[in-house]
């Protein structure tokens, strides 16, 4: 049975903004991220790559790297374990330890630029990047697949030999299609038949890569008693071990990982990449092995989000009402399967009630970095066909197309394209609210002479995962208490799990003290990732303060010699039930429990659901200079349900981020690939990210529908922002110039050329 | 990236001498911007830097009556804050001050973006459409070289071994004439031209006829290029719509562009023509006063 909790409003601590505890040591420098990572007889490891993206692998020679001054050790694909092909769930999408293992060292092929087939460690970086041009390997180049449309023709080459594609349900092999599934309901054909307006487009997007600031980075040491000791930036050290333990096939108690602070991740950091290496590399020269990613690889070699072709058509009836929907989903995995169009198929039509819908997604193997999570990954992909085909339908049926995302809004019953039955959700909340904004309501102004203007909506959504999280407390003699989580802290969250202890407490939420635990030093924890960790390791913590609550009003009846039961706690301040004139307060217990017990600690534990539907509206005004097709963003707001906010500046936070980089992924970002499978842009000067100076301030509206199965309400809100940026922008371009364009990004060079 | 030598000369022969000893195994050193980013990238493999911040004249500029002398190893910053600079040379500024952020500014300067030889310089257009000479000294003597001969493909120059700039030697800009550059960017800093126009315009003493003009065009070739046709039409043309019009549309045929990530042939060249129009209106209205 899931237990349910009642709306509250009269919180102390919850809804307020109190400083993050990590401010000081992140505005000081002084946070340890991996980067800073030394330790005595540290050495450097350093990947050799292949300048290829698809080729088989002749011959390796390391004999000139390994007799190198210097240099301790060199490895290569012959010296990584065996590992079996075994699905593991990480949370937000899952591993498959060979797959997993291919990916980070070549086995016979390489199948994407970059894909590493040796690597050194040597006494310092230049010596072991010295060592690394001197790995000669011999190549017989392949014709690289850079787009689904290829991968998926008869002749194409095969990427994966031993790979069995599953074709709903049935085996396939000597194919580039790692899966294709189907979800159908109702008399999709039929309702499309009879609809009176019907709309069906094709969109294509490229991949786009999370851009994370802090690139990739590992610490190992595998020391004499065969422990492996990691220190990363990670956004979880439980799956991070998972990971490592099944990559180097060794049990998970055999490693300890170390989370750092992490300078982003954005779903990016789930995957390991240099960790197992490092170890490897640890193993042969009995030293601690760092090693830190250059910027390049990052881009050409870690997971970005897949590329996309979609088709989707709309059927409606005279009344504006949708009656049916269908939706064919190509989605790029790179190098490996996996590419989200599980998370795609529940994102599609998620803000709509439609009574007739199919779905079809592939997973499709090209030669590119094999994907990985980022933020709501798949769902910003069918937003931008899904909302672009709703705003074109409206246009051509002459239908305002906020009435008609309203009067077609998902609400609670409502069957979702996978076929899953919406509870309590806030979709017409959000849509309603829209209806109000000042930005709604205000003129779009006029355009300066040369140049147009224009305003667009979306809808987007994520569902957002629960899974399992842990947290221990303890009481300090000074009235504070220590809390002890298992998240990685990417967007502030240990002040709000801290919140969530405190207002249980009666506490300030600076009398809390949160730290983020290693693997073993707290329970398992999931991934930071998948909008859950306020969610779910928020629970944790509300419940291991329920829990202390029940063992201090043990210490109290020894102190006041009456039985626990007797004991009430309210606002800080334990009351006897006996005498109501008897209490004391948490910080005055606090002081007497080395008499009254000893040590006061507690754990919370949790393994939960879904963190609640999280949708969103977002609103976009555009400027379009029709000489040169530059396009700027000139007022921006986000509107979401948020379910209650912990901390409203970290919820707005994630409302503006989400919105950022899909902005940038709607106008600039793209993978700009070369045609044998190079990707030419791998720098933040050529792969362009917005920056401050390319936005405006971004408004947003939390509407708070709470969410019932979290004892404050909280629902997940960090990915659900990203995914209507990309149909907003596209919908304002298309009310400024009349032209819409279908295919991501909607750069300069493509609205000059749509205005030809 | 292996260890190299450091070196700090003091004069300008001894900084000839370390160059030419190691040839293209060392580089001169001013901002690093650029030096730093290739050497760490083993584009260039280094045996020794030189730093020339030391040298006097390198460091030093100069505005007088003859016109605006740049030493070589002048980071922007001091270019784009000194007020004569603002009031005489504004299209100097208009490069100067979009190189990179705040940051880079204070430290890469036009001497480097010129040695660069980036097709993409965005210092190098304005410095063109002033006439501005770049002055070289090397182990057989001095010598000059018109800006726009100076890059002679990507990141190659004219300079030989053991050459180095020494300064950019800008003339007086006549009456009545006013400059201009701008570039295409998607965003709006921080990036790399897709496609950049500098221009020089003198008009006459009423400001409604070009006595002479120059432009030039940044990103749309191997080198930054003079489009000599573009400029040289507007000789004796009146103040209107048409010369301007005539003129860009001269300049986007001298440009020749190649399809790259950052933008394809057609697009650079009606860049080309677009903010020809626009700089060329600019340079018109600084030139009015």
């Amino acid at each position: 049975m899931v237990a349910t909790f009642e709306p509250k409003t009269d919180y102390k601590v919850v809804g307020t903004r109190p400083i993050r505890h990590d401010g000081y040591d992140k505005v000081t420098g002084r946070a340890i991220y991996g980067g800073d990572m030394k330790l005595p007889g540290l050495i450097w490891g350093v990947m050799v790559r292949s300048p290829h993206a698809h080729a088989t692998i002749k011959s390796i020679d390391t004999s000139a790297a390994e007799a190198m001054k210097g240099v301790f050790s060199v490895i290569t694909g012959a010296d990584m374990p065996k590992a079996p092909s075994k699905l593991v769930d990480l949370g937000e999408g899952n591993v498959n330890f060979k797959w997993a293992s291919n990916k980070l060292m070549a086995d016979t092929k390489v199948l994407y630029r970059g894909h590493p087939v040796a690597a050194v460690a040597a006494v310092d970086r230049y010596v072991a990047e010295e060592a690394a041009r001197k790995v000669v390997v011999e190549y017989d180049v392949l014709p690289a697949i850079t787009n689904v449309v290829d991968a998926l023709k008869p002749d194409a080459p095969i990427l994966l030999d031993d790979l069995v594609g599953d074709d709903l349900g049935e085996d396939v092999t000597n194919t580039n299609m790692a899966a294709h599934v189907r979800h159908e309901f109702g008399d999709v054909e039929g309702a499309m038949a009879s609809a009176t307006h019907t709309i069906e487009r094709e969109y294509n997007m490229q991949m786009v890569h999370q851009g994370y600031i802090e690139p990739h980075n590992a610490t190992a040491l595998w020391d004499e008693e065969d422990r492996i000791k990691v220190w990363t930036s990670t956004q979880g050290s439980f799956p991070a071990r998972t990971q490592i333990a099944g990559i180097l096939q060794v049990d998970v108690s055999r490693v300890k990982v170390t989370p750092l602070e992490i300078g982003g991740g954005f779903g990016g950091k789930i995957p390991v990449y240099f960790e197992p290496i490092a170890a490897l590399l640890s193993k042969k020269s009995q030293r601690p092995v760092k090693m830190v990613m250059e910027r390049t690889a990052v881009f050409e070699t870690t997971g970005p989000t897949p590329g996309a072709r979609m088709i989707v058509k709309l059927g409606a009836d005279s009344n504006g009402k949708l009656t049916a929907a269908t939706a064919d989903i190509w989605f790029e995995a790179g190098a490996n399967p996996g590419a989200f169009i599980g998370p795609a198929a529940q994102c599609v039509y998620a803000p709509y009630e439609i009574p007739n819908t199919r779905i079809d997604g592939w997973d499709v193997l090209v030669n590119k970095p094999k994907v990985a999570p980022y933020r709501a990954p798949g769902s910003p992909q069918v937003a931008f066909a899904m909302e672009s085909a709703v705003d074109e339908l409206c246009e051509q049926a002459g239908w305002d197309s906020l009435q008609f995302r309203i009067d077609n809004a998902s609400k609670e019953g409502t069957r979702r394209g996978d076929g899953v039955l919406f509870s309590k959700i806030g979709m017409q909340e959000v849509l309603e609210a829209t209806k109000q904004t000042d930005h709604w309501n205000s003129p779009i102004g006029d355009a300066p002479e040369g140049k147009v203007r224009g305003r667009g909506i979306a809808n987007g959504y994520w569902f957002n995962i629960g899974l399992k999280s842990s947290a221990n407390l303890s009481v300090n003699s000074d009235g504070t208490v220590q809390l002890t989580e298992g998240s990685t802290d990417i967007g502030g969250s240990r002040t709000s799990m801290a919140m969530h202890v405190a207002e249980v407490l009666g506490l300030d939420a600076h009398d809390v003290r949160p730290v983020v635990g290693d693997t073993e030093s707290v329970g398992f924890t999931d991934v930071t990732g998948g909008s859950r960790t306020t969610y779910a390791t928020g629970y944790a913590c509300w419940q291991a303060a329920n829990n202390l609550v029940d063992v201090l009003k043990q210490r109290v009846a020894i102190l006041w010699d009456v039985k626990a039961e007797d004991v009430d706690f309210k606002d800080g301040v334990f009351i006897s039930n006996a005498e109501s004139a008897k209490t004391i307060s948490f910080k005055e217990l606090a002081g007497k429990l080395e008499d009254l017990g000893g040590p006061a600690n507690s754990t919370g534990a949790v393994d939960l659901e879904s963190a609640g539907d999280g949708f969103g509206t977002h609103i976009a005004d555009v400027e379009i200079d029709l000489a040169t097709g530059k396009t700027d963003v000139i007022r921006y707001t986000a509107i979401q349900d948020v379910g209650t906010a912990i901390h409203p500046s970290y919820v707005e936070g994630q409302l503006q981020g989400g919105s950022v980089q899909g902005i940038g992924w709607a106008l600039n970002e793209e993978y700009f690939m070369h045609e044998d499978g190079r990707m030419a842009n791998s720098s933040f000067l050529d792969y362009r990210m917005p920056t401050s100076l390319d936005l405006p301030p971004i408004d947003t509206v939390l509407v708070e529908v709470p969410n019932p199965l979290h004892p404050y309400g909280v629902r997940g809100v960090g990915e659900t922002p990203i995914c209507p940026p990309i149909p907003a922008i596209a919908n304002a371009i298309n009310d400024a110039t009349g032209k819409r364009l279908y295919s991501t990004p909607m750069n300069a060079g493509s609205i000059v050329e749509s205005l030809k | 990236m292996h260890p190299f030598a450091y070196v700090a000369p003091k004069t300008v022969s001894e900084a000839v001498s370390v160059l030419a000893e190691h040839g293209d195994r060392a580089r001169p050193l001013a901002g690093g911007t650029d030096l730093l980013v290739k050497a760490r990238a083993n584009v260039w493999d280094l045996d020794a830097v030189v730093d020339v911040k030391n040298i006097p004249e390198l460091m030093s500029l100069s505005i007088n009556g003859a016109g605006l002398s740049i030493g070589a190893g002048v980071p922007c910053c001091q270019v784009y804050e000194h007020k004569d600079i603002q009031e005489q040379y504004p299209g100097i500024i208009d490069g100067a001050s979009i190189i990179g952020g705040i940051q880079i500014q204070s430290r890469a300067g036009l001497g480097g973006n010129l040695c660069n030889a980036a097709p993409s310089g965005d210092g190098i257009p304005a410095l063109i459409a002033y006439s501005a000479v770049a002055k070289i000294s090397g182990p057989n003597g001095n010598r000059e070289v018109a800006v726009e001969d100076f890059a002679t493909g990507p990141s190659r120059t004219v300079l030989e071994n053991g050459e180095l700039l020494t300064s950019i030697e800008i003339p007086k800009p006549a009456a009545n004439s006013g400059a201009a550059y701008t570039r295409f960017i998607p965003r709006n800093e921080m990036d790399i031209a897709v496609a950049g126009v500098g221009v020089f315009v003198q008009l006459d003493s009423e400001g409604k006829k070009f006595e002479s003009a120059r432009i030039a065009l940044a990103s749309v070739g191997p080198t930054p290029i003079l489009a000599q046709k573009a400029g040289d039409s507007l000789a004796g043309k009146p103040v209107n719509d048409e010369s301007i019009a005539s003129a860009a549309s001269l300049a986007k045929d001298a440009a020749s562009p190649i399809t790259d990530m950052r933008g394809t042939v057609d697009q650079r060249k009606h860049l080309v023509e677009v903010l020809t129009g626009r700089m060329l209106n600019q340079a018109i209205e600084r030139a009015r006063g």
